[in-house]
């Protein structure tokens, strides 16, 4: 947490409901409890694996969750930085727009999905689907995701520091996918390419952004759309 | 979508409080479905004595209620009469257990209760396994079973929303179609009237329109044929298409595997003291210890077992 921050908010989802808990994140007031100031940051305890724990958050303020939540934790996020220590289920950080989201552990499948900016770090492992048909998001994954990761990625940028499972990137657009580990396979019209240096120069931002600023970019391998499925090919119909 | 749940207990310590770990579990799986929910508990020594076989069936199996309406005790008059052997009946709200020595035989209390009720549902039999069935809300179908006092070295349960198939009993899951075997799905199966023909070709009987009847009768089948669990298991995953997690345990065993494309979810905590399966990690955060559990996502089409 920000040490210059003016104040913290310390919400206890075991005594608070989540509900009451997400309209205040939302900037309302509920029930006795004042509307949290601008900028003003929060601290969840006790999330206990619920679900749609800090969604919808349209402001820049410092969420800090300790404890594993459940589905779409922090989904939707635009302008905060939600910082999770510990797991989270599936989907966090659905459909992020900007911002950034903070995994401290191991994230469920479809993490990052369809979200259209912000940076999503996972420190320890993402399951299966990881950035699924994201859109502009950047996630850094600290150890390594399931199958179908990047399935039908359209923008953004996703770095693996660990190994990728099998139909990595299946039916591809844009996006561009950096693994420093093994491949298990690659999903349809995704291929390995050539890091020129724009490239080294873009993932060791990302590395930097997400704290793992000494890996050498060398190690890593880029993947993207080799643009075949761009256009209709008799050869592809049944 | 459907929840599931699973308990094995690694520390003889624990055997008294799986029922109220096992109840805890499954009621935080209740968003996941609520019309209806059942159990199958290990080592009870109410429902199923050491020495004793027990049959577990629900008596009317068209019964929306929490209650069978029986009177137990007649009943185990009746049934002691038929096996020349004491039989107890307990008591489980919609499900009935009724037990006796090994002796008198598993399929000789499974005529004998057949015999009485003739329309019966049997939920589950076996040396080790109480099967519990009904249809209502996970915290109430808990409470009609006394699940919090139960103790035993293992328990599944499900909390169901269905998809296809009656809500009933026969639609209820678990399904424990062999002895002391147990599996509980979250998914569907989209092969299965295929493959319910194929079995029911070789002699199997069903008692439901369920896809996961078919997917335990498989089981059933393969190990009768002396398959292992998790042999029986690949050929599972070779034979049924469809979305699946399962959770399938015996006496000895426990075990869990995905579908290829595993969407359905699962959480797997191991400690030292106990193994436990879940569709999320809220209804694991009860658990003694769970703070410092082994925590993963069981990968598709990989069999994880455990034995005792």
């Amino acid at each position: 947490m920000d040490p210059v921050s003016e104040s913290v908010r310390h919400l206890d989802l075991a005594e608070v409901p989540l509900r009451s808990v997400n309209a205040l994140l939302h900037g309302r007031e509920v029930d006795d409890l004042p509307a949290l100031a601008p900028g003003e940051d929060v601290v969840l305890t006790h999330p206990q694996g619920a679900h749609a724990v800090a969604v919808g958050l349209d402001s820049p303020r410092q969420v800090r969750i300790e404890g594993h939540v459940g589905y779409y934790a922090a989904g939707m996020n635009q302008r905060a930085d939600v910082v999770i220590d510990g797991n989270a289920g599936v989907g966090v950080a659905e459909n992020m727009m900007s911002g950034s989201v903070t995994v401290l552990g191991n994230a469920s499948q479809a993490a990052g999905a369809t979200a259209h900016g912000g940076l999503l770090v996972v420190h320890g492992d993402a399951a299966a689907r990881c950035g699924i048909s994201m859109k502009g998001v950047d996630i850094v994954v600290g150890g390594s995701i399931g199958h179908m990761s990047a399935f039908m990625a359209q923008a953004g940028r996703l770095v693996v520091r660990g190994d990728a499972g099998d139909a990595l990137g299946d039916s591809i657009y844009e996006a561009r996918l950096y693994v420093r580990g093994e491949v298990a396979s690659l999903g349809a019209d995704c291929v390995a390419k050539q890091m020129r240096p724009e490239h080294h120069e873009e993932l060791a931002a990302l590395l930097k952004a997400a704290g793992y600023e000494d890996d050498d970019t060398a190690a890593y391998t880029r993947y993207g759309s080799a643009r075949e499925l761009y256009h209709f090919d008799v050869d592809n119909a049944y | 979508m459907c929840g599931i749940v699973g308990l094995h207990l690694r520390s003889p310590d624990l055997h008294a409080h799986l029922g109220e770990l096992l109840t805890g579990m499954l009621c935080e799986m209740q968003d996941r479905g609520a019309d209806s929910a059942g159990v199958a508990v290990y080592g009870d020594p109410r429902w199923s004595p050491r020495g004793h076989v027990a049959v577990s069936f629900v008596p009317d199996p068209s019964s929306l209620s929490l209650s069978t309406g029986v009177e137990v005790d007649a009943l185990a008059a009746e049934l002691s009469r038929d096996l020349a052997s004491p039989v107890a009946v307990v008591d489980a709200g919609p499900t009935l257990v009724a037990h006796v020595v090994e002796s008198a035989g598993v399929e000789a209390l499974r005529a004998a209760v057949l015999a009485a009720f003739p329309d019966a549902l049997v939920a589950g039999f076996g040396s080790d396994v109480a099967v519990l069935k009904g249809v209502g809300h996970p915290r109430d179908l808990a409470a009609a079973y006394g699940l919090a006092g139960a103790q035993g070295w293992q328990g599944v349960g499900h909390t169901r929303m269905a998809t296809e198939s009656a809500v009933n009993a026969g639609g209820c899951h678990p399904y424990a179609v062999g002895p002391d075997q147990c599996l509980v799905h979250n998914g569907s199966f989209s092969n299965h009237a295929t493959i319910r023909r194929d079995l029911r070709a070789r002699g199997a009987v069903f008692d439901s329109e369920n896809d996961t009847e078919v997917g335990a009768r498989f089981v059933a089948d393969r190990l009768a044929a002396g398959y292992d669990v998790e042999t029986a298991l690949k050929d599972l995953c070779g034979t049924f298409d469809g979305f699946y997690t399962l959770l399938v345990s015996d006496s000895r065993s426990f075990a869990v595997v995905r579908d290829a494309i595993a969407c359905k979810p699962a959480v797997i905590a191991e400690t030292d003291d106990w193994v436990a399966m879940a569709s999320e990690y809220r209804a694991l955060v009860a658990l003694p210890g769970v703070e410092s559990a082994r925590l993963y996502e069981p990968e598709p089409e990989r069999i994880y077992a455990w034995t005792r």
